[in-house]
């Protein structure tokens, strides 16, 4: 009788098609996908003070009805004009005391950024699309006028220096006094043009 | 010299496929460390809106979902086609949003707790009275940060 063998060698020619097969199956499941959307901070649940006077000139007021019209500062406004109107009312600079600003320091607008406040004000049959519009636009118009002068002193927009300080790798990235100077930059930038975007509640009629 | 016989000039080596499986396996193992399978299915029509100004949402852990929208074909005949909440996989009412947050934000570690996002995935065709209450449900638990989700695009689009 032969002497038993070991073993015979497994062949692992098909090693590389089975890995295919699961690579293939993973590869049709994945979906690498990270949301993204308008952030927005709701006011906090309580009275509010009711001895602060804000000038009705300072406050930029959108009203949406149930059509989706929209009445700017009692005016009827097509929604693409709605950005380039609240730029005007941020950077109006009224007191002049806002030296970055290049408005048209109008005496019935805003006085200075941090001053102006926007009211948005929705109907409850508004539909959520054009809500996200005015949202989108009025977000839109503090991200232009903080990107004009993120370019004046950094050269860079400010979209980019935010996503990139929010971005979960940068931490990790760079040295942590690098990090403290993207913060404090993007935290200047946010301070020459507050956002301040009040809602009201939902009006029934 | 005959004991060094020429090699043959145009005659290629075989490139060995002996690695292959090594490479296959590890772009396998890259895909199965990013894949998430989706752990909810949608009860709602749920195409968000667009939006041109947005911002990412990565951190998963730390995001709450909300879901808004009209019920699909499938449930339109028992809860009707009004918009409806959906919190994990059924429908809810605006009184379950407030708890429903708490139970999520008890299930997180408690180093995030406090920076938990909601994230609103609203239909394009929700109305905003909906809307309205629920942001009201979010400010009673304080979960102040919302982020209404949309996809990337431009937001006149939403018009048509």
């Amino acid at each position: 009788m032969p002497r038993r063998k070991g073993a015979p060698e497994v062949n692992a020619g098909s090693m590389a098609d089975i890995a295919f097969l699961l690579l293939i199956f993973f590869l049709v499941t994945t979906t690498i996908e990270t949301d993204a959307g308008l952030d927005r901070m709701l006011p906090p649940n309580e009275p509010p003070e009711d001895n602060v006077v804000i000038k009705q000139k300072n406050i930029f007021t959108v009203n949406i009805n149930k059509n989706g019209q929209l009445l700017v500062e009692e005016e009827l406004t097509d929604i693409e004009n709605l950005r380039t109107k609240a730029m005007e009312f941020l950077d109006n600079n009224g007191d002049g005391s806002c030296a970055y600003c290049k408005g048209k320091k109008d005496q019935n607008s805003s006085d200075n950024p941090s001053k102006a406040i926007i009211s948005l004000k929705n109907d409850r049959e508004t539909k959520y699309a054009t809500y996200i519009t005015v949202q989108n636009e009025l977000v839109g118009a503090y991200n232009e006028l903080r990107n004009r002068e993120a370019q004046r002193i950094f050269g860079k927009d400010y979209t980019a220096m935010e996503s990139e300080y929010l971005a979960s790798e940068t931490k990790e990235r760079m040295t942590p006094t690098e990090y403290e100077k993207l913060k404090e930059d993007v935290k200047r930038i946010q301070d020459m043009f507050p956002q301040k975007l009040s809602e009201a509640e939902t009006s029934n009629n | 010299m005959a004991k060094f016989a020429k090699k043959k000039e145009g005659d290629l080596p075989a490139v060995s496929t002996a690695s292959l499986p090594d490479i296959v396996f590890m772009l396998l193992f890259f895909f199965m460390t990013v894949t998430t399978m989706k752990d909810s299915s949608l009860l709602v029509q749920n195409t968000l809106p667009n939006a041109s100004e947005v911002k990412k949402l990565d951190k998963k852990d730390r995001i709450i979902y909300v879901y808004v929208g009209k019920p699909t074909k499938e449930y339109q005949g028992v809860y009707g086609s009004e918009p409806k909440i959906q919190l994990n996989d059924k429908f809810a009412d605006v009184s379950e949003v407030g708890s429903y947050i708490l139970a999520e934000r008890a299930n997180r570690p408690p180093e995030i707790q406090n920076v938990l996002t909601t994230s609103l995935k609203v239909d394009k065709d929700a109305n905003m009275g909906l809307i309205s209450d629920i942001k009201q449900e979010l400010r009673k638990v304080n979960a102040l940060k919302v982020n209404y989700t949309t996809y990337e695009g431009n937001a006149f689009n939403n018009l048509q």
